[in-house]
């Protein structure tokens, strides 16, 4: 699975996810995991979040938001148990339930976002 | 007994007499010594454990993944789901996580614009560009992309 030839495709991955995640993430969870039900903001409505979800702009920008920063994880996560935490002997499922879940949330992103 | 050793060594010896003395095989590879590391190896020293939690970001990152697709999924399944979600993230629990998911995610972001001028060394004129042009960027488009999504998901009506 990782080897000479497939670690850049795995660290390009990371990379790219890590500028997305820096980016973006954290004014997404002030707004909704913090703001919003703080009550520093009202909570937007459901018509108008449905409304900017149907432009395919927003679409495209949640499907990246989603997807790139889950990859940043599942590289940086699988390190850390192995470099950080020495779990060693459980290299590939490590591996396959890091990548498994990148892999289900893109989907999920994907399906969730084309359905609308 | 037979090992490699004594069905080899005789032929090996034979074929190089005058040349280079003959391989000596041993039966078994030396072990190396590696020293057992700690599971807690990065509990001693300040720089060791900041380097853990910085990695350990990335659970904030996964997390705050979920929370969003829980939202556009809320959003998907209609107004009932949705105010539910909202309910969700009132709770007491909720909250007192994402305000420690907030911590890691401003971790991430601060350590990974902070990481860009020690990865890259740029020169101009033969003179390395100071780290703070490289990062101060980076920290412009950070406030940037958020004052935009504050605006957008404040002023959509």
């Amino acid at each position: 699975m990782v080897n000479r030839e497939t670690e850049p495709i795995y660290w390009t991955l990371f990379s790219a996810g890590g500028v997305v995640a820096a980016l973006f993430l954290p004014v997404h969870l002030f707004l909704f995991g913090l703001a919003a039900p703080l009550g520093l903001i009202r909570t937007p409505a459901y018509s108008s979040m449905l409304q900017l979800l149907h432009s395919p702009i927003t679409r495209l920008y949640l499907f990246v938001l989603c997807s790139l920063p889950l990859f940043h994880f599942a590289h940086r996560f699988r390190y850390t148990l192995y470099d950080g935490l020495q779990i060693k002997h459980l290299n590939e499922v490590v591996f396959a339930c890091c990548y498994g879940l990148a892999i289900a949330g893109t989907m999920a992103a994907g399906y969730l976002l084309l359905k609308l | 007994m037979s090992s490699p050793r004594q069905a080899s060594a005789p032929t090996a010896s034979k074929t190089s007499v005058h040349s280079s003395p003959a391989p000596i095989y041993t039966e078994f590879h030396p072990r190396w010594y590696r020293p057992p590391i700690s599971t807690y190896w990065w509990l001693g020293k300040w720089a060791y454990v900041k380097f853990i939690l910085r990695e350990l970001s990335s659970v904030a990152v996964a997390w705050t993944v979920a929370l969003t697709l829980y939202q556009i999924s809320a959003l998907v399944r209609g107004p009932a789901a949705y105010s539910r979600f909202a309910d969700r993230m009132s709770s007491p629990v909720m909250i007192a996580v994402n305000v420690v998911a907030f911590a890691f995610l401003l971790l991430h972001s601060i350590t990974w614009f902070n990481l860009a001028p020690k990865a890259m060394v740029v020169r101009v004129g033969g003179r390395r560009v100071p780290g703070l042009l490289i990062s101060g960027p980076q920290f412009l488009a950070w406030i940037a992309a958020s004052a935009i999504i504050i605006a957008i998901v404040v002023m959509w009506r």
